[in-house]
This record gives structure tokens, C-alpha cells and sequence, in this order.
């Protein structure tokens, strides 16, 4: 916790002092420090992966939890002792840190469970570490027989009329709008942006919310504010683990993922190379869907016989799964053509 | 006294003035002095919306919480001493809870399946859910309620100032209930008007979690642009100044209205 309240008081720049004490402290080879977005999903990594890997590898993991690491990231790069070694991000913003040279080019012959992985799931300066879906959900009450299982279905206000909801947010959103125009799931990019916000246009009078947070979306089908919403399937999934009338489909579900990356001059570089290979350790990767309703990235985890069959099919990134759905291009979004989308998305709410 | 002051001083110059300053540097200069920021705030017409949507709903919360809050300034300031408190305890309670919740707390009444619409259609004044929340009257009716206290307080504050004598003066040459407190009353409690006004109206301005739970990602407040600069462009001075831009617009609006209403007499006066 000292560690914690530490770095986000010099994210501020206010306490700059008591960080340049803390680096200044001798770095133990055998512990890193890792970073990911902190609550049950932290919780979940920890019993799942985190604590196997220290005691398998010797090491000491401190951990720390903020829910946008990309800002500290930056501060932390930049002023040229950065404390943390690993952190778990959206992969946009690891590729994204690649680029500006804030996060160190990964050497995979160094990362053997890595680079088994296939390419899709691993960048020069990233590894996969959890996949999670953007999923079309529906209320059982408003849909008893015959519930919307496409984007194309969704788009269909004459064959589904009902209320419905997106996310306000270009991600995912636009993927699906072209889905809904007919466009494979392999062949989304590069994005016809234009004709993305063309067919979002069409459905734009039908949306009764743009939700901001995930928390948000699992509510609004909850109460029957809407009939149908885009939401993370983990979130729609609790809403039935609870009980509640509603269901999802992975059918053209937009696969996301967060990876790992180790900051621009790590304190415990070795180290921290060493903890990236053993996090995606196919026996620790298939223990986390155990305790949390995340996809393993590492497909070999599907292999080892440690999640149930019937688990299987609940998670995004089995295989079964996966191929219903489009793998979301983080390479795409993070080029000049993605951050230009991405900057015409307020423009789009506010008309 | 001045010694006395100078620890508040401090504390202002430290948590205010330098992190206000060095963010306003930042909207200028990043590797190198640009107006880049400016030129984007300029020339997109998302903010010129964003800056009318914000003004406009802060007009319409001050001008609203001016019409329930006089009413609820007079009563507690004509009551007896126990209801006064009473009233005023009643005005401050919801301080105590946090913004986030008040706002649940709204979306729970407000929303399709709400306490209000499910009311509605009971009786049979409607059939089919009105549309309360995830727009701007949602938002409009979460932060006023947020607000309310803010112009209720100096109000209270001026009117309990008012001598009674005056009243009773104006009545014994002959003028009405009416007259006294059109002539009277009304004049006497504007430098609370003013103050209230003044405060919620500044406070709208910097609303974020209210809307941005409340407005159905519609409402798109000045605050949420700032918060989106961040995300966008990777450096602050993108969404500072958007933050100086409004804190400009705020002081020539000011500037503007202290040109008609004379502003120090009003508030100052002896």
C-alpha cells in the first residue's frame, strides 16, 4: 500500500520526494513490482497466476492496482526511474507505449511460452495476458423464443423492436456496426470508418443509453431499462450467475484483451522477463478462468484438462468461441487512422 | 493580521495557484511553445456544443434553483426559530450523502421501470414510460438537487438580515403584503440572489459524474471533453486548456455583468 499511495501521489506530481526515495532504495533482483486495474480481476490473477509464479520462479511480486495505468506509465518513463516492472493494460495502450518508447521490446526467444502463442495474440512489445468479449446481450423477458443473435438482428428495430443500448464508445461499437452491414468478421480491418458511422447513424434514434461503464451496462438490462446492449460478456454472465432473466450470445463478439508489457528501464528487467514467460504459463493461464469470467490467452491452456468442459464454453477465448467471433486489431486502433476514428466519435454523439 | 493570513496564503499558493498555473503552462507549451490546443478548440465544433450545451443547462439550474430556493430562503427566514431549523436541517441533509449515490438515487426514480413511471401508470395518467433520465432533464434534475443547498444558504443568510422594521414601516404608510415585499423585501435580499446565482451557476459549470450518469452519453458537458483530452491526447495541456478557455469565458461573463450591475454596491452595500 505504501507503495501504492506512493505512485499516485507522484502521478499528481505533488510528492515527487518520496518517489525518488523509494527508487533510490537498492532493487532486489529476485522481485518485481506488477500493476494491473486492481478489484475482483486483480483478486483473480492473484490466486491464479500471481502467487504460483513467485513461488515457481522465487521471486517477490509487490503488486499495485490503478484503473488507467497509461497516464502513469508515461510520468513514470519519463522521469527516468520508473518503480513499477509489469503492467497489465488495454493492448492498444502497450502498443501505444511501444511506439513512444515507454515499454522495452520483448526478446521471445528469452519467452518460450510466449512465443508459442499464435502471432495474433503477441506484438514486439506485448503478450496477451486475458481475453474478454463485447457481446451482444438481450432480456429472456422481452425475448422468450426468438432472441436478436447477430449485430445484423440488432440493427433490426422491425424483427426485434425494443430498447437499446452501446457503448459510448468507438471500440467495438464500430466493429459491430460494420458487422451489421454484412462485413466477415475476418475482414474488418482496416475499418470503413465512414460506413461504420453511416450504419450507426441508422440505429443512433433507437438507442436509449450510450453507457460509459461496464457496471452501467450490466444495470440497464437488469432493471429492463433496455432489451438488448452491447456489454463485456464477464458482466452479462454475473447478471445470470444472479439469477436475472437475460442472455448473451459470442456470435459476432468482438474479442479484446489486455497484455503485459515491462516499462522503459524496469528496475528488475530480468526479472520481470522472466515473470512475463511464467504468467502466460499455459497451466496458470487455464487456473484464472477458475475464479474470474476471463478467456486464457494462451490457447494452450485449453489443453491441460484444468477447466471443464462446461467452463469451456462459457469463456471467450475458447476455441469453439473464438472463431464465431472478430478478434479486435489493437494495431489498427493505435494508428493514425484508429486515434482519427476515435476523435470523431464525440462529434458523432453530440449531432 | 497579515501574519495571521499567511499560512491560508500558502496553502493557496501551493494547492492552488501552482498546480492552476503550471496547467495553464502546459495548454502552451509541450516541446516547445504551441497553440496548438487553442487552434483545436478553435476550429472542432464539439466544444463550441459542448461550451453552449454547459452554459445553457447553467443558466436553467440557477435560474430553477432560484425558484425553489427564494420560497424555501423566505419561509426559513420568516419562520419561528425551531421551524427555521428545521427547515434549513431538511436543505443541508442530502449534503451528507455523496454525489455518486444521489445520482443512483435519481436513475432509480427517474428511469423507465422507476418509481415515478411505475407510479404514473398505476394511476393512469400515462402508458408508456416517460423518458426522465439519460437526458439533458435528468441531468437538469440531479444537479439542481445536488445544488439546491448552495442557493437556499445565502440567501437565508442575506434575508435574515433584513430588518422587520422596514415591513413594518412600508405597512404603516399604507403599502400591502404585495407592495412591501416588491418594494421592500425583494431589493434587500438580491445581494443573496446575486451570491446563490453566482455559485450555482459557477458549480454547473464543472458538473462531470452527474451527467456523465445521468445525460445517456447525449449530454456531453464541458467536463467531459476535458476528461476525453486526457484520454486522447496523451498530454495534459490538450485538456487544460480547454479548462482555461472556460475559466476565461467565466471571467468575461462576470466582467460583463459587473458592467450592468453594479456588483460591488450590491454585494458590499452598507
Amino acid at each position: 500500500m505504501m507503495i501504492a499511495s506512493c505512485c499516485r501521489r507522484a502521478l499528481l506530481g505533488v510528492s515527487l520526494g518520496v518517489l525518488a526515495t523509494l527508487s533510490a532504495l537498492p532493487a532486489s533482483a529476485d522481485q518485481i513490482t506488477f500493476v494491473s486495474q486492481g478489484g475482483a480481476y486483480q483478486k483473480a490473477q492473484t490466486v491464479a497466476i500471481l502467487d504460483p509464479s513467485a513461488k515457481k520462479l522465487g521471486i517477490t511480486i509487490n503488486q499495485d492496482s490503478i484503473p488507467d495505468a497509461w497516464p502513469a506509465v508515461k510520468s513514470q518513463v519519463a522521469s527516468g526511474k520508473p518503480t513499477w516492472d509489469v503492467v497489465d493494460m488495454p493492448t492498444g495502450n502497450c502498443l501505444r507505449g511501444g511506439e513512444q518508447g515507454l515499454v522495452e521490446k520483448l526478446d521471445f526467444a528469452k519467452l518460450p511460452n510466449a512465443a508459442t502463442m499464435p502471432e495474433a495474440y503477441r506484438s514486439a512489445y506485448s503478450v496477451t495476458y486475458e481475453f474478454y468479449s463485447s457481446v451482444l446481450a438481450f432480456s429472456r423477458k422481452k425475448f422468450p423464443d426468438a432472441a436478436p443473435s447477430s449485430w445484423a438482428d440488432f440493427w433490426d428495430v422491425k424483427k426485434f423492436p425494443g430498447r437499446r443500448a452501446l457503448r459510448n464508445h468507438p471500440f467495438a461499437t464500430l466493429e459491430a456496426a460494420l458487422m451489421a452491414d454484412g462485413v466477415a468478421p475476418d475482414k474488418l480491418y482496416p475499418l470503413d470508418v465512414d460506413r461504420a458511422f453511416r450504419k450507426l447513424e441508422e440505429i443512433k434514434p433507437s438507442i436509449t443509453v450510450w453507457w460509459t461503464s461496464g457496471a452501467q451496462s450490466a444495470q440497464l438490462l437488469n432493471d429492463g431499462e433496455v432489451d438488448m446492449v452491447m456489454a463485456w460478456n464477464g458482466r452479462v454472465s454475473a447478471l445470470m450467475g444472479e439469477g436475472a432473466k437475460v442472455g448473451f450470445t459470442f456470435n459476432q463478439g468482438i474479442l479484446q484483451s489486455t497484455s503485459l508489457c515491462i516499462l522503459k528501464g524496469a528496475p528488475n528487467l530480468a526479472t520481470a522477463v522472466r515473470f512475463v514467460n511464467e504468467a502466460v504459463d499455459p497451466v496458470h493461464q487455464a487456473n484464472l478462468p477458475l475464479h474470474i469470467d476471463y478467456g486464457p490467452a494462451n490457447p494452450k491452456a485449453f489443453d491441460t484438462g484444468v477447466i471443464k468442459p462446461e467452463r469451456v464454453a462459457q469463456l471467450p477465448s475458447a476455441p469453439d468461441n473464438a472463431s464465431k467471433q472478430a478478434l479486435m486489431s489493437y494495431a489498427w486502433w493505435s494508428s493514425p487512422a484508429g486515434e482519427a476514428a476515435e476523435k470523431r466519435w464525440v462529434s458523432f454523439m453530440q449531432k | 493580521m497579515l501574519a495571521l493570513a499567511l499560512p491560508a496564503l500558502l496553502v493557496i499558493l501551493l494547492l492552488v495557484v501552482l498546480p492552476v498555473g503550471w496547467l495553464a503552462w502546459q495548454s502552451v507549451y509541450h516541446d516547445g511553445f504551441t497553440l496548438a490546443n487553442y487552434r483545436r478548440i478553435w476550429s472542432e465544433d464539439i466544444y463550441w456544443r459542448s461550451f453552449a450545451l454547459t452554459f445553457e443547462i447553467a443558466v436553467l439550474v440557477t435560474l430553477l434553483a432560484l425558484l425553489l430556493g427564494y420560497p424555501i430562503a423566505y419561509a426559513a427566514s420568516v419562520a419561528p426559530k425551531r421551524w427555521a431549523i428545521v427547515i434549513l436541517a431538511l436543505v443541508v441533509l442530502p449534503f451528507w450523502t455523496s454525489v455518486l449515490v444521489r445520482a443512483y438515487a435519481w436513475l432509480a426514480l427517474l428511469q423507465r421501470t422507476g418509481v415515478i413511471n411505475q407510479v404514473l401508470r398505476q394511476i393512469g395518467v400515462i402508458d408508456e414510460p416517460l423518458a426522465l433520465v439519460h437526458n439533458t432533464f435528468g441531468t437538469v434534475v440531479a444537479t439542481l438537487h445536488i445544488l439546491l443547498p448552495f442557493m437556499v444558504l445565502p440567501l437565508y443568510a442575506t434575508m435574515q438580515q433584513i430588518p422587520r422594521d422596514l415591513m413594518q414601516a412600508g405597512a404603516s404608510l399604507g403599502a400591502g403584503p404585495t407592495l412591501t415585499f416588491w418594494r421592500i423585501f425583494l431589493p434587500l435580499s438580491l445581494p443573496g440572489v446575486l451570491a446563490g446565482s453566482t455559485l450555482v451557476f459557477v458549480l454547473t459549470l464543472g458538473f462531470y459524474i452527474t451527467p456523465e450518469l445521468l445525460g445517456g452519453g447525449r449530454t456531453i458537458m464541458i467536463s467531459m471533453l476535458v476528461s476525453r483530452n486526457v484520454e486522447l491526447y496523451d498530454q495534459w495541456g490538450a485538456a487544460s486548456a480547454v479548462g482555461v478557455v472556460l475559466l476565461v469565458a467565466v471571467g468575461l461573463i462576470f466582467f460583463a455583468v459587473s458592467r450592468f450591475i453594479p456588483l460591488d454596491r450590491v454585494l458590499g452595500q452598507k
